[in-house]
């Protein structure tokens, strides 16, 4: 049998030693009729040779983005990644060990998420961040969990420029504690602030704001603050693009209380949407609130420098129903890629990563708004991603587009915005690929 | 040896990357207000790819993993993953698609959900499989929210979910997060679910019954059926934890057993490297009357032609940005290409032989209180040698000192200085005799020389860390601002 060491003669010796005699003996107590007497309707087994041909042949059916310039973002994107973060990350001392339960065999991991901490913190300009969650979404609705907990109101306020998907994730997640959820509304791509102002009344929990927000723009997080923090007990939440933390402002200059967001960009591959992770981080104030798992840095019995984890008596093995989480596995190796993809990429590599995804998707936008009949959705500033309206149904383009080599953007009419097409241009975006680009939508609209 | 941080490595001005030129001349202050602009950049390091390559080869020199020795780590499965599974890695058909492409460009990854899904309905006996969460705890969550949807929309208010004492933490904590009340029921003397104190708290305020099986003492709960009978009188549902369900694959199926829903842990049983703590997959299986409730996508076809389908009465709505982690289920499916049925019912048949051989090897120095249907697992109770003044946890780090990882320890909570261990299918007898000989020899030990075990490890890369300490003097970041 396929991964198994033992031979018929060891199992017969084994069992003998157990006192039994088959296998069949050691499931004496089990309802007979629990036990399966015919095979399972699987096809039957391949050897290594014919399931690599065959894995090969499945994702040859599929076309990569590397087969054609693609646009497509909505909270995945295809930024570069260095050869030396795969290497790192598929090193067996990381990729084959489990959580780091005995920190005395598990330092490598340990250290390693002690300096990812310390990198989204660098980024958010937040106090503390966790190990990290399953994914953008999770966060998120994790963080407005943290606030329901924490201050017992029952309101949240939620930008209606959340990634659909997330706003389906978050419902899923809070609604068994009846909240009143209230979506702002947007206006030119960006929360209406009156209307908000409107909405933050007393009995807010939190406020969840996006920025970049679904459509790309940039919110005012300057001018919303204060306004969430004129009731002490609301929690100020922001979902953001780490990488748009190299140009703008980070949350937590801003007195941001809960700043969170997908780490996709971050050295992980697109890979269909998963795995992906959700970094999570935090005040000073709400460190013991805080979900997940943390790494802190302590000394060993001779005073060597260590790490272990720790604040756990938050988490589920510890508090159990009391947990702030229910987390356990999260998404540790994809945080490796991170830290080693920031670590490589430094001060200036990462900045550089996101000027050129920005000046780039700006290029990109001047151009396409002065094609014939296409039209710019919004006018807020915008990081590396836009909504336009084009003078055909999105689909159309896309499905024309796809066909010259190109995966022109998502369709965002399904998610309520009408006639409208998501441009996410990253720095793998030559010049030229923008330029034909061009060319080829004012040939086909034309 | 401690190592420095990658930030004390930094040399000002050093770079590790390269990128194209950006052909575009324009001026990031010229596109934007001023306001938003961020004026003091994060303080990333700057060194060299080598500086970087080697930061992290010193450092995870100091890790165990599977391919360097045992693993023993109870409820956690760590088996050897076949290195086949991380073609994945290297097949950009796979790593490098979005998830928003068109359909006919994702016909051979949507051909491997689909399959993968059908072949985890076959073996859980389940009718129709969600493989969106990607956790066994994100499975849990996935399948509390659907209890609590599936009584919702019958009108019903159910406050209750009943679980053993013995049950994963997970458990309990996903219940509270859907609000429920979480009823414990003490474990009756073989280490199962009392069915007369189960019936003592049966009522119409039950939502659900929250159950792994084996259990987490590795015990085989034999009244499942009646269990499910119980909470299906009242209209409670049947929750499975699968993070065992490595001990009876192609012999015993969650649907048979009465299970409305069960998660996998696909990253235990279905051959994912654990990465230091995940990637993992946590995808569900359910019953008819549940069908409806899954998240959304599945995976459908029609006329040869795979695609995601959104349709669902109750569904819960998404528990993930997008679909799960998709190269989680790539490695699944192509451990169960590879296994059919024969092999999982051998993964089955080495697990639970492994496990009861080592127990028996062990049970002179190390009592094992619940031993009756032993599986895939079971939990040693170290409390004899507290009269040595030795604790399971100063057992636990001695075994470091010998190579091996240690097992889990103080879990499950009723055995009293807990050592779960799982030795798994892969694992020989050759590995199986060196372990007990050294738990036997550490039992020695204990009572010769406890200073060993209270002292140890020694041959690690750190000794003994203060964990007290960490928590007292709080350092979870450089805090390189020191800011409030
Ligand atoms: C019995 C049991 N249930 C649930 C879980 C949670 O699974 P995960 O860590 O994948 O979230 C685990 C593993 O840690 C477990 O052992």
């Amino acid at each position: 049998m396929p991964f198994i060491s033992n031979t018929d003669e060891q199992r017969k010796q084994m069992l003998e030693e157990i006192g039994v005699a088959s296998f069949e003996e050691l499931l004496k107590g089990i309802p007979e009729d629990l036990i399966i007497t015919k095979p399972l309707n699987l096809d039957k087994p391949l050897s290594e040779f014919e399931v690599t041909k065959k894995v090969n042949e499945l994702a040859a059916k599929n076309t990569n983005t590397s087969e054609m310039v693609s646009f497509l973002g909505a909270g995945i994107y295809d930024h570069f990644i260095p050869a030396a973060v795969n290497y790192v990350i598929g090193r067996p001392e990381f990729y084959s060990a489990y959580t780091p339960y005995q920190a005395e065999v598990s330092q490598g991991t340990l250290q390693f998420i002690y300096e990812y901490q310390t990198l989204i913190c660098e980024l958010t300009g937040m106090y503390a961040s966790n190990a990290s969650m399953y994914d953008g979404a999770t966060a998120c609705a994790e963080a407005l969990l943290l606030a329901l907990r924490h201050n017992k109101n029952k309101k949240v306020l939620i930008s209606s420029l959340v990634h659909p998907h997330y706003k389906q994730v978050i419902e899923t997640y809070i609604n068994p504690l009846e909240p009143e959820i209230v979506y702002i509304p947007h206006n030119n791509g960006r929360i209406d602030i009156e209307k908000f102002k409107q909405e933050m009344t007393a009995d807010v929990s939190a406020v969840l704001i996006p920025s970049p927000n679904f459509l790309g723009v940039i919110e005012n997080i300057e001018a919303i603050e204060p306004i969430i923090h004129e009731n002490k007990k609301a929690l100020f939440i922001v979902s953001t693009d780490p990488l748009s933390l190299m140009l703008f402002n980070p949350p937590g200059k801003y007195n941001v209380d809960v700043v969170v967001g997908e780490g996709q960009v971050l050295g992980s591959s697109q890979n269909l949407g998963g795995p992906l992770f959700g970094f999570f981080a935090v005040t000073q104030k709400l460190i013991r609130k805080m979900p997940g798992r943390i790494v802190g840095a302590t000394v060993d019995t001779n005073g060597q420098k260590g790490y272990v984890l720790t604040l756990q008596a938050r988490e589920q093995h510890i508090r159990r129903d009391k947990a702030t989480s229910n987390i356990c596995t999260n998404e540790s190796l994809c945080t490796l890629a991170a830290t080693v993809y920031m670590v490589l990429m430094g001060k200036q590599g990462l900045r550089e990563v996101a000027e050129q995804s920005t000046i780039k998707a700006h290029y990109l936008y001047d151009k396409i708004c002065k094609i014939d009949g296409f039209e710019a959705a919004n006018s807020g500033p915008f990081f590396k991603e836009f909504a336009v309206k084009p003078p055909i149904a999105p689909a159309e383009i896309i499905s024309k587009m796809k066909d010259k080599g190109y995966f022109a953007g998502v369709d965002i009419s399904k998610y309520g915005y009408e006639n409208q097409l998501l441009i996410a241009v990253t720095e793998k975006r030559t010049r030229q690929e923008l330029d034909a680009f061009v060319d080829e939508l004012e040939k086909l609209v034309k | 040896m401690a190592t420095k941080t990658i930030f004390e490595k930094s040399i000002s001005g050093r770079k590790g990357y390269t990128l194209p030129q950006c052909e575009i001349d324009n001026n990031i202050s010229e596109i934007f207000p001023n306001g938003l602009l961020r004026k003091d950049p994060p303080r990333l390091p700057e060194v060299s790819e080598l500086d970087a390559v080697r930061h992290y080869i010193e450092i995870s020199d100091k890790n165990h993993f599977i391919e360097k020795g045992f693993y023993p780590l109870g409820s956690c499965t760590m088996k050897y993953n076949p290195k086949i599974n991380d073609i994945v890695n290297v097949l950009t058909g796979f790593t490098d698609i979005h998830p928003m492409q068109p359909e006919d460009t994702i016909q051979g990854a949507l051909q491997v959900m689909y399959e993968l899904q059908n072949e985890l309905a076959e073996i859980s006996g389940m009718a129709a499989v969600s493989l969106q969460p990607v956790a066994g705890a994100h499975g849990e969550f996935t399948g509390v929210n659907i209890i609590y949807n599936y009584h919702k929309n019958k009108g019903q208010h159910r406050t209750k979910i009943i679980m053993p004492d013995s049950s994963h933490g997970t458990n309990p904590a996903t219940s509270a997060v859907h609000g429920f009340e979480v009823v414990e029921l003490k474990s009756n003397k073989e280490g199962k679910v009392d069915i007369q104190a189960l019936k003592e708290v049966l009522d119409n305020d039950v939502a659900g019954f929250m159950l792994t099986n084996p259990n987490t003492l590795g015990v085989f709960e034999t009244d499942v059926k009646e269990i499910a009978d119980l909470i299906h009188s009242v209209d409670g549902l049947m929750y499975m934890d699968g993070a065992n369900l490595n001990a009876m694959l192609g012999y015993i199926r969650p649907g048979d057993m009465g299970f409305d829903i069960v998660h996998f842990n696909m990253h235990k049983t279905f051959s994912t490297p654990h990465g230091g703590g995940g990637p993992g997959g946590g995808g569900i299986g359910v019953s008819e009357k549940l069908v409806e409730y899954l998240p959304v996508p599945i995976v459908k076809k029609k006329d040869d032609i795979y695609y995601l389908d959104y349709d669902a009465r109750y569904s819960i709505g998404k528990v993930h940005s997008y679909f799960g982690n998709f190269l989680v289920m790539v490695r699944a499916y192509i451990y169960l290409k590879m296994l059919g049925d024969k092999g999982l019912k051998s993964v089955a048949e080495n697990a639970v032989i492994n496990s009861n051989y080592l127990m028996v090897k062990l049970l002179s120095e190390y009592p094992v209180p619940y031993k009756k249907n032993i599986m895939h697992e079971f939990v040693a109770c170290g409390e004899k040698f507290k009269e040595y003044g030795v604790k399971t946890l100063d057992i636990a780090k001695r075994l470091l000192d010998y190579g091996f990882h240690a097992p889990t320890i103080y879990f499950p909570l009723i055995v009293h200085e807990a050592l779960m261990i799982e030795p798994t299918e892969t694992e020989s007898k050759e590995t199986l005799d060196n372990f007990a000989e050294v738990m036997l020899k550490i039992a020695q030990e204990a009572k010769e020389n406890p200073e060993l075990l209270k002292e140890a490890p020694q041959n690690t890369p750190v000794t003994r860390l203060d964990e007290t300490n960490a928590i007292r003097n709080l350092d979870i970041s450089r805090n390189l601002r020191r800011k409030k």
